[in-house]
């Protein structure tokens, strides 16, 4: 029984290893983790009729990443890339308006400030908001928590833009001293309730964590792995905003 | 968890106990509290490492409860148990002295692991750079203000993540004088209070609050529902739900509710399957409040505890097993197994990040640390023993409470 197991386990990580191979930035996401109930009714619209798609992405300190080409390195930048790269003969931009150090309730009071000062071409079709680390890390009551996502995700439906949630980073040697489990559970009601599709940044890495795609653990890190983990963030997230949106490569006269 | 069979203090047992010259006879102890809480106190250990393959061996992943709510009831049966016998034989005053003392020792146990997670944290504060996470250190922030810091931990305020549990059970031993004096009066009616408190504070959001912000993990207003409903159990609420207890309907209701919470609990980790929750019920349901004592978190630990009192007897011979020997020792000296425990998890911790991470380190240090955790408990065994034979005869009546009470 236990020699069987054994075998079953063995055959289950031999199993895992060679589906990763076939993907060259070496970070696969199971299909599971990227799946959701919710539409991007406004995103469709945008790429199929006006083949214009604009994205505003609100984040704390996790949507930047330091150094000389920080800008051009993380995930928000990755992702205009990688939806450009998917979506030919349509205009992507992303716009990045990150508040470093602001609890979800400080940066929900300024959201629909912020798509209003923007000019009305470039009114956003998809709000991508990242969330949670701070609130985390101020250990901010969940409840309070969960009424600030609230009051955020209202008004960026009432500005008239789709939401997307992104929770925490996953990152093993801070889980010794942050408890992220009431903030990622309270993200996941949320997105539940207002109906607007979470990316789980989470889950996400843990899973690369796992699997070996990266060593968030280890002794050696560097600026390169930061820049490899964004790149695969900003890919994932193209393929997630995408099917939410329903959009199938005929509805827009790809042929592959 | 001993619900039905178990001895009731007074009368007879606190006689026979004083008239026996060894520190509690061995058949006396309800070896089948020191089991659990034994266990309690493993599962703690195994839960506060990263996850390993034995993670998937402990209770939090097949329910809603986890090892905290058997830690807490099993804490509030034995405390009363051994301190209302104190409070029998030497009247309040004295008692609450001795409870006292042991809440001084618990505060003792929690600074001392504090001093561990701060030199630990520090060394890691000035080692690590990764630009993936500059947002997440932001937590190390308090480092910069030590004599805030420190200050704060000593009033409990302060409090890192895995150190929530002794603050807890400080601040539940020390309305304990309280609790037992009202519940040798009135055992109902100081259920009741604590069920009204309770309520209350799901209401009114009472909470301790924490430092820097925030509010603690642990919140005593709900929690000591759990704690003070063992105290009750112990002092012969038990016996009156011996009936409740075995009927069939209650154990079909329990059984049901585990498997529901089975079921619900799968879904987290394979959200593949979670389509079939519900929707309205998933609004109903999360989150399920830890800190608040979720009610759905109380029924399942309660469930758990009917099941197990059914079909675990405490005559059944395997607890004098050798095999079960380790766990029970743990559980009978629970503060300091539990501080090892605490330890041995940031160590454990420390040796995964900083040195190796393979399956099998995590494994091997798993089981390492519940080899050092039983030979401790061993130690202590030995060391009482030893102590127990020296001064038998000028303290036996005080060692006779203490060795239990020391667990208490």
């Amino acid at each position: 029984m236990r020699v069987a197991f054994g075998i079953f386990l063995i055959a289950g990580f031999l199993a895992a290893y060679p589906a990763r191979a076939e993907e060259d930035p070496g970070c696969t996401v199971p299909a599971y983790l990227l799946t959701t109930e919710s539409k991007l009714a406004k995103v469709a619209d945008a790429i199929k009729m006006r083949k214009q798609f604009d994205i505003l992405v609100v984040g704390s300190g996790s949507s930047l990443l330091a150094g000389p080409d920080g800008a051009s390195a993380s995930y928000p930048a990755r992702l205009e890339v990688a939806l450009r790269a998917r979506l030919p003969g349509v205009t992507v931009h992303v716009t990045t308006d990150t508040l470093p150090k602001k609890t979800t309730e400080e940066v929900a009071k300024g959201l629909s400030p912020a798509i209003e000062k923007l000019p009305p071409a470039s009114k956003p079709a998809l709000t991508i908001w990242q969330t949670g680390t701070v609130d985390a890390i101020r250990a901010i009551d969940p409840d309070d928590f969960r009424s600030a996502l609230d009051t955020g995700v209202e008004a960026l439906q009432k500005a008239g833009t789709d939401v997307l949630l992104m929770n925490l980073q996953y990152s093993p040697r801070i889980e010794s001293m942050l408890s992220v489990t009431p903030y990622l559970d309270t993200m996941r009601v949320v997105s539940q309730q207002h109906d607007v599709p979470l990316f789980d940044r989470f889950a996400i890495m843990r899973h690369w964590s796992d699997a070996g795609d990266f060593d968030l653990l280890g002794a050696v890190h560097g600026y390169a792995m930061a820049k490899r983990v964004h790149d695969c963030i900003g890919r994932a997230l193209s393929t997630f905003v995408v099917d939410a949106s329903g959009i199938k490569s005929a509805d827009i006269g790809v042929r592959r | 968890m001993t619900i039905a069979t178990t001895e009731m203090p007074g009368g007879e047992v606190a006689s026979a106990a004083k008239s026996i010259a060894l520190p509690v006879a061995a058949g006396e102890r309800e070896l089948r509290l020191d089991l659990f809480r034994g266990f309690a106190l493993w599962l703690i250990f195994i839960d506060h490492l990263p996850t390993n393959v034995l993670t998937w061996f402990t209770i939090r992943n097949y329910g809603f409860s986890d090892a905290t709510e058997i830690f807490i009831f099993i804490s509030g049966y034995t405390a009363a148990f051994v301190y209302s016998r104190a409070m029998q034989d030497r009247g309040l005053v004295i008692a609450s002295a001795r409870i006292l003392k042991r809440v001084w020792q618990i505060y003792v146990a929690h600074v001392f692991l504090f001093t561990i997670y701060l030199a630990e944290i520090s060394y890691l504060a000035a080692r690590f750079d990764n630009p993936l996470y500059s947002e997440e250190m932001g937590i190390l922030d308090f480092l910069k203000q030590p004599d805030v810091m420190i200050v704060q931990a000593l009033l409990l305020k302060f409090r890192p993540v895995n150190m929530d549990v002794l603050p807890l059970y400080i601040v539940l031993m020390l309305f304990l004088p309280l609790i037992l004096w009202l519940m040798q009066k009135k055992p109902d009616l100081t259920l009741a209070l604590s069920a009204v408190l309770y309520a209350l504070t799901w209401q009114f959001d009472l909470h301790f609050e924490a430092f820097p912000n925030g509010f603690w993990a642990f919140n005593p207003y709900a929690w000591q529902l759990l704690f003070v409903f063992g105290a009750w159990c112990a002092l012969g609420g038990a016996m009156r739900m011996a009936r409740i207890l075995a009927s069939r309907i209650t154990l079909l209701i329990c059984v049901a509710y585990l498997i529901f919470a089975f079921a619900v609990t799968m879904t987290w980790y394979f959200p593949q399957y979670n389509f079939f929750i519900p929707r309205w019920l998933e609004n109903a349901m999360y989150p399920i409040n830890k800190t608040d004592l979720d009610v759905l978190r109380f029924a399942h630990f309660l469930a758990l505890a009917a099941i197990t009192v059914r079909f675990l007897h405490k005559d059944w011979p395997g607890l004098k097993s050798l095999w079960l020997r380790p766990i029970i020792m743990c559980g009978q000296h629970s503060l300091e197994i539990f501080c090892v425990g605490v330890f041995l998890a940031f160590a454990g911790h420390f040796f995964l990040t900083e040195v190796s991470n393979t399956a099998w380190t995590h494994f091997f240090i798993s089981l390492a640390g519940i080899l050092i955790m039983s030979a401790a408990a061993w130690l202590l065994n030995w060391y009482k023993a030893e102590v127990g034979k020296s001064g038998k005869r000028a303290k036996s009546v005080e060692n006779d409470a203490d060795f239990a009470g020391g667990d208490a």
